[in-house]
C-alpha cells in the first residue's frame, strides 16, 4: 500500500471516533498489537527524549526495508507510536525521510496530543526521520 | 460532608471567571493548583486599571502618572508587609518569583558568606528551584551540598538533620511545604535547630503562603520567599522577604536601573533597601496585583480557607482511597490541600491524558522533584491540588474520571 493510500486509511479510521475516549480507545488496542520489543534493544540510544513517558524506537533495514520496533510505559503513547509504526514499517529509508506524515494533523493528533513535551510525538517523528536518514546515507556509501 | 457553613463557595467561585467554561465539552474542573492558581476578578480588574489608565514607570517620573502609581506600588509593599507580619516594609523586595527570589539569595548571601569547604543544606523534598542555585553556588565556591533525607511518609528526618548542622554549615535552605507531597515541615524545629548555631535559614515558601497565615517574626526564618501567580495574583511576580540585617549586610544581585545611588565610570554606590534589589523596572503592574490578591485572601479569611481546604483534603482523600488500588505518595500527619498518586500500575501520563479528556486538569510527572520522585522508586505521579475556590463536586469529578481510567487501562 502506498504511503498516500495507507495515511487516507488511517484518517478514515478515526473519522468513525465519536470522541477522545473512542481514539484513545483504538490507540489502547494498537499498542497491544505491536509485537513485543527484545529487552536488548531497550537502550539508551535508543531512548526518545521529550516525553513524560518512556519511549523506546529501534531501527533494522532488512532488504533496504526499515523495520521499527518500539515500546512505551504508557499506554497511550505505546498506541501512537504503534500507530506511527503501523504506518511507516517497510518503507525505503528514502520515503521514510520524505514523507509529509499529513495524517497526524487530520486525526487531531498533533494538536491534542502534543503539548509542547507532554507526549513527545513530534520527538518521536524525529527519531523515526533520522533513523531513515541515518540508513540511507549507509545505503550511499 | 456539607459544605463550611460560613463558606460561600458559589461567591468564590462567581469571582474566578475562567472557571466557568468546558473543555473538551465537559465543565472544566481545575485541579492543578500548586502548577498555578486562577485569578479572582479583583485581581483581573486591577491589571485591567493600571494599564487602561493608570501605566507609568515608577519611581523615575516627576509627572503625576508616575507618582501615582509609585504611590500604589508602594502600599503594596506595605501590604506584603502586613501579611506576613515583616516588622519593616523594606525587608520585602519584589522579584519575579520564587525562583528569582532564592537565586538571588543564593547568589548575594553566598557570595559574601560561603567559601570553600562550607556546606549548604537543603532537603530531598525540595523543588529543583531550591536545589539548583544552591548547587551552582557549591560548584563555584567548591562548598558541599548537604541533603535532609525525607522517610516513606514524605517527613523530613529531623534527627539526621542534627546530625548534618555543624560549625561547616553557612545556610539552610528549606521548602514549608512540599509541593509533590503536600506535607508541612515542622519549620519552628528546622529554624530553631539551625539559629542554636547562628546558621540563617530561607524558607521557600511557594505552597504554603495560599494556605495558611505566614508570619516571618514568629517563624523567626531569616529570609521567606514566594511566588505572586501561586496566591492568586498574576504571572511574573514574587516576593523576597530577608531581615533588615541580612539584606543590609550582603552584596545586590543584578545590578541597573533603580537599585544604583550613583554611577560614575570609577565606583557605583548602591541604593538603600528595598531598592538595592530591585534592578531594572520592577513589574510593577504584577506586584500591585499580587497585594490586591493578598487583600481577596484576607477578605475571605485565613481560618475560612484552612477550614474549607481541610475538608476539601480530608473528604478527597477518603473517597479516593476508597478506589481499589489507589496509592497516595505523601501521608504526613500535616498536610496541605495536595493528593499526590498512582493508581494500579497505571502509567501517571495515561491517566492525567484520560482526566484532560474528562475536563479535569492535574498535573502528571516529576513536578520537578525529581530526587524526591526517585525516593519512592517511580518515574511521577498524577497530582490533584485543591484551593479556595474547589468543591466537593469536582472531588465526585475526579473520582469518576479514575474509575473511567481503571475501566480503560485496567
Amino acid at each position: 500500500m502506498t504511503l498516500e493510500k495507507k495515511q487516507q486509511e488511517v484518517i478514515e479510521e478515526f473519522q468513525m471516533f465519536d470522541d477522545w475516549m473512542d481514539k484513545y480507545n483504538y490507540l489502547i488496542e494498537l499498542s497491544k498489537d505491536i509485537s513485543e520489543m527484545p529487552p536488548e534493544q531497550k537502550t539508551e540510544d535508543n531512548l526518545i527524549e521529550g516525553c513524560q513517558s518512556k519511549v523506546w524506537l529501534h531501527a533494522e533495514l532488512d532488504n533496504g526495508a526499515l523495520k521499527f520496533s518500539a515500546d512505551s510505559d504508557a499506554i497511550i503513547t505505546k498506541g501512537i507510536i504503534a500507530l506511527l509504526i503501523e504506518v511507516l514499517s517497510g518503507r525505503s529509508p528514502k520515503e521514510i525521510k520524505d514523507a509529509d506524515l499529513y495524517f497526524i494533523d487530520q486525526i487531531g493528533l498533533k494538536e491534542n496530543l502534543s503539548p509542547t513535551r507532554s507526549n513527545g510525538l513530534v520527538a518521536m517523528i524525529n527519531k523515526i526521520k533520522a533513523y531513515a536518514m541515518a540508513y540511507e546515507a549507509k545505503q550511499n556509501q | 460532608m456539607t459544605q463550611e457553613k460560613d463558606y460561600d463557595i458559589d461567591k468564590i467561585r462567581k469571582d474566578f471567571p475562567i472557571l466557568h467554561q468546558k473543555v473538551h465539552d465537559k465543565p472544566l474542573v481545575y485541579l492543578d493548583n500548586a502548577a498555578t492558581t486562577q485569578k479572582p476578578r479583583q485581581v483581573i480588574d486591577k491589571v485591567n486599571e493600571i494599564y487602561s489608565i493608570k501605566n507609568s514607570n515608577i519611581h523615575r517620573g516627576v509627572h503625576f502618572l508616575s507618582n501615582q502609581l509609585t504611590e500604589e506600588y508602594e502600599t503594596s509593599r506595605e501590604v506584603v508587609q502586613h501579611f506576613i507580619n515583616a516588622r519593616h516594609k523594606h525587608e520585602i523586595v519584589f522579584t519575579n518569583g520564587t525562583t528569582h527570589s532564592i537565586n538571588t539569595i543564593a547568589f548575594s548571601y553566598g557570595e559574601k558568606y560561603v567559601n570553600e569547604g562550607d556546606e549548604v543544606i537543603i532537603s530531598e523534598m525540595e523543588h529543583h528551584a531550591n536545589i539548583v542555585p544552591w548547587q551552582m553556588l557549591c560548584e563555584r565556591k567548591n562548598a558541599k551540598l548537604k541533603v535532609i533525607p525525607v522517610n516513606d511518609k514524605g517527613e523530613l528526618i529531623l534527627d539526621t538533620y542534627k546530625q548534618l548542622l555543624s560549625e561547616k554549615t553557612k545556610i539552610v535552605a528549606i521548602t514549608h511545604v512540599s509541593n509533590t507531597l503536600g506535607t508541612i515541615n515542622d519549620l519552628k524545629t528546622v529554624i530553631k535547630l539551625a539559629h542554636e548555631k547562628n546558621i540563617p535559614v530561607l524558607i521557600d515558601g511557594a505552597q504554603s503562603i495560599q494556605h495558611e497565615k505566614v508570619d516571618v517574626q514568629a517563624l523567626d526564618c531569616d529570609f521567606y520567599v514566594f511566588s505572586g501567580h501561586k496566591v492568586y495574583g498574576p504571572n511574573g511576580t514574587g516576593v523576597l522577604y530577608g531581615k533588615e540585617k541580612w539584606l543590609e549586610d550582603i552584596p545586590p544581585y543584578q545590578t541597573g536601573g533603580e537599585m544604583i545611588q550613583n554611577v560614575s565610570f570609577e565606583k557605583t554606590t548602591f541604593n538603600e533597601l528595598p531598592f538595592k534589589f530591585e534592578a531594572g523596572t520592577p513589574n510593577y503592574v504584577g506586584a500591585i496585583g499580587t497585594a490586591e490578591a493578598l487583600k481577596y485572601m484576607e477578605n475571605i479569611g485565613f481560618n475560612a480557607i484552612l477550614d474549607h481546604e481541610r475538608n476539601l483534603l480530608n473528604y478527597a482523600t477518603e473517597k479516593l482511597t476508597s478506589i481499589d488500588g489507589f496509592k497516595i505518595y505523601g501521608e504526613s500527619k500535616d498536610k496541605i490541600s495536595v493528593i499526590s498518586f498512582l493508581l494500579n500500575n497505571i502509567h501517571h501520563y495515561d491517566t492525567g491524558m484520560v482526566l484532560d479528556k474528562l475536563g479535569i486538569a492535574v498535573r502528571t510527572g516529576h513536578h520537578c522533584t525529581e530526587p524526591l520522585i526517585k525516593h519512592f522508586n517511580i518515574d511521577g505521579t498524577v497530582r490533584a491540588s485543591f484551593a479556595i475556590y474547589n468543591k466537593k463536586e469536582e472531588v465526585d469529578a475526579l473520582y469518576d474520571g479514575l474509575l473511567k481510567v481503571k475501566q480503560m487501562f485496567g
